[in-house]
């Protein structure tokens, strides 16, 4: 009964999405005005009714009803309630679903509460947001249904994939999806005012919440899957360069170009174009990341379904909307007026160094992941990894981050680097450069086995980090706009990051040894001695555990407890490190096989200040949330004033 | 301040743009040829050997009765094959799950000698995750492949 509500409720949502994408169009045109009211509820219904359909195929998930084919094939009764939940997004079609349902459930929001847009101009965002979702509901409802019935119920369920099985499913792909997912909104906004021809401040003013909004998630989901695969996959590693991880980098990219942009159009009404451009880029990227994962011409343990008819249904769609977005952009960019002028010196010009960098790292990382795709079809496989992605990404990297410490000194249009600038700019920015150098230097002269880029990123930290406060130097600190604090923090957490990234590359050490219980050995400043291995067993799954005591120093042990699980639904294996977090870094314990000697493998590795990774990525996000909450806060002022200014007019006028 | 000098500056920004663009692409170009690993199975690496010490990936299947492991317990010597080569296999490091005889896998290394000295080690984890290069393969060919190798 369930599973048939979520289907109808899905189609009825389908019906409101032509609705929406109809009355859309009509509304625009003189004589369709009588329809014009109809879009913003219709998006708000469509909204309700897709996140009923989702909240339906949950029911059917945590009830584990095994006549659902979906359910039968990726769940399992005995499988333990949040993995129940999250296992309804860790399949392809549960996937999409959460896919269509924020997609619709952000329609709806925007629908609701934007009013600082021209009425038109939002009509025809709507209209856009609800022709992406056709496709989608076309793809879903067609390809994919997720409430097929099997016809006899199956008297146990599949399971779903040990390695899906963690705590990271339950907020790795929502967030990235509601990240991905948001940035349909800048598509739509672009869209809508491409048609209109309406690109200005205040379009560019009511985009970027939304844009900070999706590039908030987007920064969570991609550094929460980074420590996700750091602590699961057992190699140490924190990011890969698989492609399903670039398909989640390269929308973050653009997006974080677009939000650099719309602050430039937002207060200098420059960069119109670019800024038009960028937004479609963005959503695009997040196509293109699903047509890698979702197509199954890729297979990690990302791709659930490997189905070329989903491929090409994909491609189809991607072809239509990027296609279609370019083909109105390249109409109506010429229309488009020249934005405002700036020097080569001002902030403007600094934000648009930063554009094309990104832009930079975004084509290197997309070249890079699509070229074995090309080789292949050419009969050559190939695969690409670190050794092409770091050092030509670092190519466009380095230099935006050292633009990066001046960039948010300079004033808007024009500045100097002399005269008044020197005390304001060119004195501590030089500080910071100086501090930059010396460490470079002492890395060089002191620890020459450090590789060329780490030793750059350990030096470029140190001087980013204190730089990223500068934007705060002579402020009263009470009265510093919330949105300059965001930047501030999101600089920093980029320090920060650097500095985690830097530092483990330069300074991590590994031990591999086979011990036997008693045994020690020594990692770094940590003595770690195997006390012994034995059977441990959870609520699906049972797994050897080896009990390690590890001294920091000489200091009092801890234990840590690295298992080896095995999974009985679906069967399959998972090991399962283990970490102990300090201050300065973090020991790593993985657990291999039992040799015929009776020796146990063992890998260890000690990162110094690897955490800094993922609490740079969390501090970025903070930064992008400050921000959000100051610009929404100023927008509800604003609001508030000019309504109280209707309001007296109004009755100074009677 | 004029419309031309507006004119003007978005031109220089589009030449910046596009210069940046053709950059990023060229130096993507160059660095790809000298940085992509390329897939070799067994027969195209004895007949065309890569350079020593270039990275490249090796797949094929473990040969049964091949895996023996070194006196330090965490380096393994093996033989990959494939029904019309076999190569030489050394790994140092915890080896994945499903990582046994008669099965697939795809090492990626480099050749040093004889050897090919491997990094990494990825084998086939379930039905659905099969290194992408192995996926051409199906059960049935693949138990035909090992009893060649034998």
């Amino acid at each position: 009964m369930i599973a048939e509500l979520g289907l109808a409720v899905l189609w009825m949502a389908a019906a409101l999405a032509v609705l929406q994408l109809v009355a859309g169009i009509l509304a625009l045109r003189p004589e369709g005005r009588q329809v014009a009211g109809l879009v913003r509820p219709v998006a708000v219904m469509q909204g309700v009714l897709v996140a009923g359909a989702l909240v339906a195929l949950i029911t059917l998930f945590l009830t584990t009803d095994l006549s659902v084919k979906l359910v039968a094939e990726n769940s399992h009764s005995m499988k333990p309630f949040i993995f129940k939940l999250a296992g309804t997004w860790g399949n392809h079609e549960g996937s999409m679903l959460l896919w269509v349902a924020i997609m619709a459930v952000a329609g709806g929001f925007v629908a609701l509460v934007e009013k600082r847009l021209p009425e038109n101009t939002l009509i025809a965002t709507l209209a856009g947001q609800a022709f992406v979702s056709l496709g989608f509901y076309a793809f879903l409802l067609l390809a994919s249904n997720p409430f097929q019935r099997l016809p006899e119920p199956a008297p146990e369920g599949a399971g779903l994939n040990p390695l899906l099985q963690d705590i990271g499913l339950a907020f790795h792909p929502p967030t990235l999806y509601v990240g991905y997912v948001g940035l349909s909104i800048a598509f739509s906004f672009a869209v809508g005012a491409l048609v209109t021809r309406d690109v200005g401040p205040a379009f560019a003013r009511a985009m970027r919440p939304w844009v900070l909004g999706a590039w908030i998630f987007l920064t969570l989901g991609i550094t929460a899957g980074s420590y996700w695969a750091y602590y699961t996959l057992g190699w140490g590693g924190w990011w890969f360069w698989d492609p399903v991880e670039n398909a989640s980098l390269m929308p973050w990219l653009a997006a974080t170009a677009l939000l650099h942009s719309c602050s430039v159009l937002a207060s200098r009404n420059a960069l119109k174009a670019w800024t038009v451009m960028l937004g479609v880029i963005a959503f695009s990227m997040s196509m293109v990341g699903t047509f890698l994962v979702r197509s199954g011409i890729l297979t990690s343990v990302h791709a659930f379904a490997v189905d070329p008819e989903r491929g090409s249904f994909i491609l189809a769609l991607l072809a239509i909307y990027i296609g279609g977005a370019l083909t109105l952009f390249a109409l109506r960019a010429s229309t488009v007026t020249e934005g405002a002028r700036f020097s080569f010196v001002s902030r403007e010009a600094a934000l648009v160094f930063n554009n094309v960098m990104l832009c930079g790292i975004l084509g290197i990382v997309l070249v890079g992941t699509l070229y074995p795709l090309l080789t292949e079809a050419m009969g050559v496989k190939v695969s690409v990894g670190p050794p092409y992605f770091n050092p030509v990404s670092a190519v466009f990297a380095i230099p935006m981050m050292l633009v990066m410490g001046v960039g948010p000194l300079l004033r808007w249009r024009q500045d100097s680097f002399e005269g008044k600038g020197a005390g304001r700019i060119t004195l501590p920015v030089g500080v910071c450069a100086l501090l930059s150098a010396a460490v470079l230097l002492g890395v060089e002269l002191l620890a020459p086995q450090i590789k060329l880029l780490p030793a750059l990123g350990l030096a470029i930290a140190a001087g980013l980090a204190p730089a990223s406060f500068l934007p705060l130097r002579g402020r009263n600190l009470r009265r510093t706009p919330l949105a300059t604090w965001g930047m501030v923090f999101g600089h920093f957490g980029i320090a920060v990051a650097l500095f985690g990234m830097a530092s483990e590359s330069a300074f991590s050490t590994e031990r591999l040894a086979a011990m036997r219980p008693g045994d020690v050995q020594q990692v770094g400043p940590y003595a770690v001695k195997l006390e012994g291995i034995g059977p441990v067993a959870g609520p699906n799954w049972t797994a050897l555990e080896g009990t390690v005591s590890a001294s920091y120093a000489g200091a009092a042990p801890s234990i840590l407890r690295p298992q080896a699980r095995t999974f009985s639904n679906p069967p399959g294996n998972r090991t399962e490190s283990a970490l102990k977090t300090r201050w300065n870094g973090q020991l790593y314990a993985v657990l291999g096989e039992e040799g015929d000697d009776g020796r146990w493998q063992m890998r260890f590795w000690w990162k110094p200040f690897v955490p800094m990774i993922w609490y740079g990525g969390a501090l970025i996000a903070l930064g992008g949330l400050l921000a959000l909450l100051g610009r929404v806060a100023a927008d509800v002022r604003r609001l508030v004033a000019t309504g109280k200014i209707a309001y007296r007019r109004e009755r100074q006028g009677r | 301040m004029s419309a031309i000098k507006a004119k003007h500056q978005r031109l220089v920004l589009l030449v910046i743009a596009l210069v940046a663009l053709v950059g990023a692409g060229l130096l993507a170009a160059w660095a790809l040829k000298n940085q992509a690993a390329y897939f070799y199975v067994p027969s195209d690496l004895a007949a065309n050997p890569p350079e020593q010490g270039r990275a490249v990936r090796l797949g094929g299947m473990v040969e049964r009765g091949s895996i023996h492991k070194a006196a330090d317990g965490v380096t393994v010597n093996f033989i990959v094959g494939d029904g019309k080569a076999r190569v030489p296999v050394r790994f140092t490091g915890i080896t994945p799950d499903l990582f046994v005889e008669g099965s697939g896998v795809v090492a990626e290394g480099r050749m040093e000698g004889q050897t090919f000295v491997a990094d990494n080690l990825l084998a086939k984890h379930d039905e659905k995750y099969v290194p992408r290069e192995m996926k051409d393969m199906t059960a049935g060919q693949a138990k035909q492949v090992v009893a060649e190798t034998k």
